[in-house]
């Protein structure tokens, strides 16, 4: 075993930003949310992402707002840890140490430096029970503190965070709990429990869902799964306690949330429409549909300008006002499962994957953002659990990027498969794929593999598609038969079968001259030109369930993995069997680039990976226990650079970079040592100003302003009073912003102010300027005299062309009218003497 | 439990007439309610809900208004009329005409000494309640257009008006209108429709809540005549609300055409603080159709409406959760029957208010079925309507009877008796009997004795009378009385032994009396039970006196030794079941099995049970065991299991359960839903997902 010290797995993004809710900062410029095990600040205009706070070693289970400094934040993760950031510069204040792992977490103004954690108890029973406790948080100066007075408030509540809220000002805490709802008061030390029935007749389940309390009322909203809404007054009472009703979801009401006011509310779930009721006047609602997907968390600005709902595909919609959405941050898609394998567009070297329901979604992994949703479907999506709509099977890219290739299935209880195969064909014009050819029905089963011929020449583009009704066809682009008007479609051009097997997977070699199509244990092997079947290869027992061709070097090797845990490498010259190793391969990748082929083998619980050039009997890098799970997606994605990476085992990381899904879909990376330096180094960064966020948008625009601004500077050197020296304007800009209690004191700045003010280094400054300019000047001049001659007879066009160029040729207008001054105008007085 | 041969009759389409209105008195406890055929219903709400008095209806009485004043009941309709009700002798005292067009409302002050009513030309009119009738006094001022609705405040100071468009507060001393609260009318495309102000109700700190036509309930300021709140509940009509008056005026309830009942109460937004407002809070959704009458008692919403159904709805902060109190219940079916049955002739009468059913039942092919339990017989006969009897007059038909050999058959209103003599030949002929004697005038409830002889009458001052009936005449015998000049409650149930020796009366005072009829006196009187008796029965064999009473309580009388039976004892000592108890519809009829004198059978609504004298009780929790279940069991378990109570659940809306003399069963079902598609169509509503 090679030992590779400088090669990590990482998340490289794609995780949930849809866990916990987000939180908009107060004065609603930024958007906080958890994401994996960092908090990531977007803002709330640009829908960019400025910084990541980064430092827990755990999943981020909550984000709150400090109450009583509103540009802090707390965040809790499952690593024991309270975490209390400042936001805007990303910098770690403290960690208080709580010990326990925190699901979520509260804090109220009320009751300053405690803030209220559910953990698990300690239970002997398999059922894990949950409890609220308060943790009064150590008021010293370190770094890293350890909470110790830690007290049980609730037991047996929920570890969803939505099933807590606090109420009126932090008097009273509300809990919900499947069917109980407690509500305790501070003052009082007291609980009320309210019960409901399981169902009632008419098939509501009244299971609470979620929890939010009237900031200024005494009222309580409940959700509930059968899409009904409570609002709860007279709680403090044992009978007297009464409830109304509102209902308007068919489906589980996720998320419930208060406007700072207290005169809306807002609900959302699986029907993905936000809704807002007007409080005490619920028969007057608003609706804000199409959302896009099911909304799992509601939370509002501090000023209740602001609205943001997070979705199920891993969305945050921010809204303004409740009619108008005015950013969405998209991250990774991440449906129920992954059905396409992963895939990179040719062009746009984006992955691709499946995306919304329906949909491929292009994902940038450079950027780690989401470029754009193909429609495969092209349907309404109906947000309604449990009803089989249609799904993205396959999907499958062509050499040059266009084409693509999508299958998607329909499989209800009753009725048949339907299935339809559809060709896109990239377009320049609109940037995207449009849709060429529908083939509906085209195997009688499902699709179980399909492939392009990867040729360079795209005229003869051919796609195999393998099913499971016995055959698979290869599909060719045909020309139109008798209209013109029509662009060419695709036909069906061969239907091939090999004894009644079932066909598992197929693939092209890299020329494109022959195709593999493993029929269970047989591996067949035609040419797409003819459709000769050239030979057969098997290795019984176990039916292969993987192909791969060998490339560049080693395409005279044809790789397969059989159900039996085997992985072979045939030879195609020989046409025997070259090695074989028993592994449990899941999935076997070959480079594109380069002759690399990479094996993700499931062992005891964990994925191992290999890296092997099929020629040679050692692997270049192997690494056990990559992640636990079994890993089915996977692709190498090219780099846009090539990396120089001298080290033996890191090289085949050069050309292109090995993603992979995991199977709780979190998206993972191989990175070199190197690689990171680089990437830490280039994300240093300048503070923010505090009128724009800090985006790489605004930083190139920022710099193309300040160059500007310098150039202009320069150019209005005529008038010098009105420019300010770059060094006093920003120590004056410092004076004015850094809190007065850190300041030296006032005497001893006033002459350096003052000093400042003064305009005779500037002066000095200009004429300098201005000497070089003139030098300039001289030298643009004699070019401009040859320009002249050859110009001279229609002068009037050139100083249009002059007129409209940049701003800065001002000065060289003014220049000329001097040089045409001096010019001899004797000649014009003869022509009009004569 | 016994193998029957059972006649499912199905052909009984008795329907229920709408609840028009109601009016609930918190001191007796007593709800009035009236239906749209002018009956008036009486329940008492002490007794289980039991329906204590029915006085019938008459044609052309429409109820619009009840009021109850003390213990005395008021009722106005759209005949212009006020009526007070006889509630001894079930029938109306007197009506005055308030000579103003239709009355729409009826109110009477918190004092109990003045009724207001409004009338169609827009007058409200004063009354005056004096003892034994009612004196108008004056007029309040006149406006243009109806008065819908009234309320008067509890200090009996003023007077709310609900009218169209707006709400009129008058001045009750001097009758001068002192503000007018104008109402707004809906929006959209009925702006142009006038809104009416279906209801209107004055609280004692002088806020008016109103309900109106277009579906909102508006808070208002009497005092200064501004609008508080304005909840919009329906898009169709609130037609009723309701303040509880009588406890801390702490709640309102609504009712809308679209059948529901919605809460609005009166608390404080942030806890423990007096800043009080009114808050729209439950919604109860029991009725298919329009909630036109509400009652709020100090435990209960109570509503009622087009669909028929008398509705009680608990609230569950007011009583104990999980008890009996705390069940919904949905009054459909009278408590009284409603069939009468000749057993040996095999007949069956249906009484409806304006006519009689006589139908014949079917009968199957004679030979031995080997089939399972609850196979279909095929019919050889159809069940055949014989004669379908339309009364004579204005009066609704207050009660009817059979006589067991079918040929005799009686009828009474309010006013008269009418008896029949049906002759079975070729062809059925049925002659009325021409001289009745004049002491049948006014009788409340009717019996043949067994052997068709005589007929007895319940009369009025707590008499019966008995009839001598024969081909040749019809005679007087005598008038049975337990004490003579005392004024007595009327007698709602009246039962004749098989042998002709006994005759068992009942009153709504709880009281059972034995007559000896071979004497013609009063043979003993059973001990006062407190709840009211629901049906009464004398064994045939044993001579035995079963009383089920509106608890569901079961006693038996021995009629000879004058006391309780053993039976009766233990039952009494060991309690009857809780699911028994727990039953929310009265027994309304006992048979007997003559082939086993252990039998008695006894149905409500929902179910019909044999109770078995030979077999040991149930355990108080006992669980009933399916008959089917059971007869899975080896049989020495099912010894084990078997107890006195074998209930059956298979027949549905039970309208008569009896035993025919050939022990065939005869089961007269009316399902509800046969009700509910007959009803109106209700508003239309958009309903999710369709």
């Amino acid at each position: 075993m090679v030992e590779h010290g400088d090669i990590r797995v990482v998340h490289c993004g794609g995780s949930k930003l849809n866990f916990r809710d987000p939180v908009i900062t107060h004065d609603s410029r930024f958007l906080l949310c958890a994401s994996g095990e960092a908090v990531k600040v977007f803002s709330t205009s640009t829908e960019e992402c400025i910084h990541e706070l980064r430092g827990h070693t755990g999943l981020v289970t909550g984000v709150l707002l400090r109450p009583s400094n509103h540009l802090q934040v707390y965040s809790s993760s499952l690593d024991g840890t309270v975490r209390l950031w400042d936001f805007t510069d990303g910098i770690l204040i403290k960690t208080c140490v709580i010990g326990y792992p925190i699901y979520s977490f509260y804090a109220s103004a009320k009751h300053e430096n405690v803030i209220f954690i559910v953990t698990s108890m300690p239970s002997e029973k398999r059922a894990e029970r949950f409890q609220l406790v308060a943790v009064h948080l150590p008021q010293s100066g370190d770094q890293l503190v350890e909470a110790r007075e830690l007290s049980a408030v609730l037991s047996g509540v929920n570890p969803n965070p939505a099933a807590i809220a606090f109420g009126r000002g932090g008097e009273f805490i509300a809990s919900v709990n499947d069917l109980q709802l407690e509500v305790y008061f501070f003052k009082k030390q007291k609980s009320y429990r309210f019960f409901l029935k399981e169902d009632n007749k008419k098939g509501g389940w009244n299971t609470f869902t979620c929890v939010a309390c009237h900031p200024k009322d005494d009222c309580i909203a409940t959700g509930h799964e059968d899409g009904k809404i409570r609002l709860w007054r007279n709680f403090n009472h044992k009978k007297e306690y009464t409830y109304s009703t509102l209902h308007w979801h068919h489906s589980a009401v996720s998320s419930l949330c208060f406007t700072p006011e207290g005169t809306n509310l807002l609900s959302g779930g699986v029907e993905s429409v936000l809704i807002q009721w007007r409080y005490k006047q619920e028969s007057e609602r608003d609706f804000l549909p199409r959302l896009g997907a099911a909304i799992t968390h509601i939370t509002v600005s501090p000023d209740g300008s602001l609205f943001c709902t997070s979705h199920s595909d891993n969305k945050i919609t921010i809204i303004q006002s409740c009619v108008k959405v005015s950013a969405v941050i998209q991250g990774l898609v991440k449906g129920d499962s992954i059905r396409t394998d992963l895939m990179m567009d040719p062009r746009s070297k984006a992955l691709v994957l499946n995306g919304k329901p329906g949909h491929l979604q292009f994902y940038s992994l450079q950027r780690d953002k989401l470029l754009y949703n193909l429609d495969i479907v092209q349907q309404e999506y109906i947000h309604e659990s449990g009803l089989q709509q249609f799904e993205v099977v396959k999907a499958a890219f062509d050499a040059s990027g266009l084409w693509l290739a999508t299958v998607e299935e329909r499989h209800q209880k009753a009725a048949e498969l339907e299935l339809n195969l559809k060709l896109w064909a990239f377009d320049e014009q609109t940037q995207s794929f449009v849709l060429n050819t529908t083939i509906s029905a085209p195997h009688d089963a499902q699709i179980t593999a399909m492939s392009f011929r990867q040729t360079a020449d795209s005229q003869t583009t051919l796609l195999v598609s393998t099913s499971k009704d016995g055959h698979f066809k290869a599909w060719q682009l045909a020309a139109p038969a008798h209209t013109e008007d029509e662009g060419p479609s695709w036909l069906c051009d061969f239907v091939g079968a090999y004894h009644g097997l079932v066909p598992e997977c197929c693939s092209f070699s890299a020329d494109g001259s022959l195709l593999a199509v493993a029929f269970q244990e047989v591996v067949t092997v035609w040419s797409p030109a003819t459709w000769e079947l050239l030979t057969t290869l098997s290795q019984p027992p176990g039916a292969v369930s993987d192909l791969c061709f060998g490339r560049l070097s080693c395409s005279k090797y044809l790789l397969g993995t059989t159900a039996s845990n085997l992985l072979c490498c045939w030879n195609l010259l020989t046409c025997s069997l070259e090695w074989s190793t028993s592994m449990d391969v899941r999935r076997l990748l070959v480079d594109p680039l380069s002759e690399n082929m990479a094996a993700f083998c499931y062992q005891s619980g964990s994925t191992d990976l290999f890296v092997f050039k099929p020629s040679e009997p050692r692997p270049l890098f192997s690494r056990k226990a990559v992640c636990s799970g079994k890993v089915t997606q996977a692709v190498f994605a090219p780099r846009e650079e090539m990396l120089e990476s001298c080290e033996e085992s890191s090289q085949w990381l050069n050309r292109s970079q090995l993603y992979f899904l995991t199977q709780q879909m979190d998206l993972m990376t191989f990175t070199t040592k190197a690689e990171e330096d680089r990437l830490l180094a280039s994300s240093k960064q300048l503070v923010i100003d505090d009128s724009v966020a800090m985006t790489p948008f605004y930083l190139l625009l920022g710099k193309h302003r300040q160059q500007q601004q310098e150039h202009r500077d320069s150019d209005s050197s005529l008038w010098a009073e009105r420019t300010a020296l770059p060094q006093t304007s920003a120590s004056i800009k410092e004076l004015l912003q850094t809190p007065a209690h850190v300041l030296p004191s006032t005497s001893y700045l006033c002459s350096m102010f003052v000093q400042s003010l003064l305009i005779s280094v500037s002066d000095a400054r200009e004429e300098k300027a201005h000497a070089e300019e003139e030098m300039e000047s001289e030298k643009e001049e004699e070019d401009s005299e040859e320009e002249m001659e050859s110009s001279r007879s229609k002068p009037e066009l050139v100083a249009a062309a002059t007129e409209s160029d940049a701003p800065a040729l001002t000065k060289a207008q003014a220049r000329e009218l001097r040089r045409v001054r001096k010019l001899d105008h004797s000649w014009l007085a003869g022509l009009l003497d004569s | 439990m016994g193998e029957f041969k059972v006649h499912r009759v199905r052909f009984f389409d008795y329907m229920p007439s709408a609840i028009r209105t109601m009016a609930f008195n918190s001191q007796t406890e007593r709800l009035a309610v009236a239906r749209a055929d002018g009956a008036v219903e009486i329940f008492n709400f002490n007794d289980n809900f039991f329906q204590e008095k029915v006085i019938p209806g008459q044609d052309g009485r429409a109820i619009e208004a009840l009021c109850w004043v003390g213990h005395r009941l008021f009722s106005a309709g759209l005949n212009g009329e006020i009526t007070e009700y006889d509630l001894e002798n079930l029938r109306p005292q007197y009506t005055v005409d308030a000579y103003g067009g239709p009355i729409w409302t009826i109110s009477s002050n918190s004092q109990g000494t003045q009724l207001a009513v409004g009338c169609e030309d827009g007058t409200v009119k004063i009354f005056a309640i004096l003892e034994e009738r009612i004196q108008f006094q004056r007029n309040l001022n006149r406006h243009k257009g109806r008065i819908i609705s009234l309320c008067w405040h509890p200090s009996s100071a003023q007077i709310a008006a609900g009218m169209t468009d707006m709400i009129t507060i008058y001045d009750a001393e001097t009758g001068q209108a002192t503000r007018r609260l104008l109402v707004d009318r809906a929006m959209g495309a009925s702006k142009n429709k006038e809104v009416v102000v279906w209801s209107v109700g004055y609280l004692s700190d002088h806020t008016i809540i109103s309900g109106d036509s277009a579906g909102k309930v508006q808070i208002w300021n009497g005092l200064t005549g501004t609008l508080v709140r304005t909840y919009l509940v329906t898009k169709w009509d609130v037609l009723s609300l309701i303040i509880n008056a009588s406890q801390d005026e702490s709640s309102v309830i609504a009712g809308t055409s679209e059948g529901t009942v919605i809460q609005f109460q009166f608390i404080s937004s942030t806890l423990d603080q007096h800043d009080k407002e009114w808050v729209r809070t439950r919604t109860f959704r029991n009725h298919s159709h329009d909630v036109s009458a509400l009652a709020h008692t100090d435990t209960a919403v109570v509503s009622g409406g087009m669909d028929t159904q008398l509705v009680v709805r608990p609230l569950l902060d007011k009583v104990e959760k999980n008890t009996q109190e705390s069940a919904l219940r949905k009054i459909a079916f009278p408590h009284r029957s409603l069939v009468g049955c000749a057993k040996k002739a095999g007949l069956l009468l249906f009484q409806f208010p304006d006519r009689l059913e006589l139908w014949k039942l079917g009968e199957n092919f004679h030979y031995v079925h080997t089939g399972k339990p609850g196979d279909r017989l095929p019919v050889k006969r159809k069940p055949e309507k014989l004669i379908e009897l339309k009364r004579k007059g204005e009066d609704h038909i207050c009660c009817s009877a059979l006589s067991a050999c079918g040929g005799w058959l009686a009828y009474s209103t309010v006013s008269s008796v009418r008896l029949y003599r049906i002759q079975y030949n070729k062809t059925i002929s049925i002659n009325k009997v021409p001289k009745l004697p004049k002491e049948l005038r006014s009788v409340h409830q009717l019996c043949f004795s067994s052997d068709s002889s005589k007929l007895f009458a319940s009369s009025c001052q707590s008499s019966v009378i008995v009839v001598a009936v024969s081909q040749q005449e019809c005679r007087y015998l005598h008038t049975l009385k337990h004490k003579t000049g005392e004024w007595k409650a009327r007698m709602h149930l009246l039962c004749a032994s098989d042998d002709g020796k006994w005759l068992a009366t009942a009153n709504t005072d709880c009281e059972i009396h034995i007559y000896n009829l071979h004497k013609m006196k009063l043979h003993c009187m059973v001990p006062v039970y407190n709840s009211c008796p629901t049906t009464i029965a004398i064994h045939p064999v044993t001579n035995n006196l079963i009383s089920v009473h509106a608890d569901q309580q079961i006693f038996e009388f021995s009629l000879v030794q004058k006391e309780y039976t053993q039976w009766s004892r233990r039952l009494q000592t060991q309690g009857l079941l809780s699911l028994w108890l727990e039953r929310d519809t009265p027994i309304t009829h006992i048979t007997f099995n003559p082939k086993n004198p252990d039998h008695i059978i006894l149905h409500d609504t929902y179910m019909f049970c044999i109770i078995d004298q030979s077999l040991p009780f149930p355990e108080l929790n006992a669980v009933l065991w399916n008959q089917m279940t059971l007869k899975n069991l080896p049989v020495s378990q099912r010894i084990g299991q078997s107890h006195a109570f074998k209930i059956c659940k298979i027949f549905q809306h039970l309208m008569c359960v009896s035993l025919l003399e050939d022990l065939s069963l005869v089961v007269v079902e009316r399902p509800l839903l046969d009700i509910m598609s007959q009803l109106p169509a209700p508003v239309r509503q958009k309903k999710f997902a369709t």
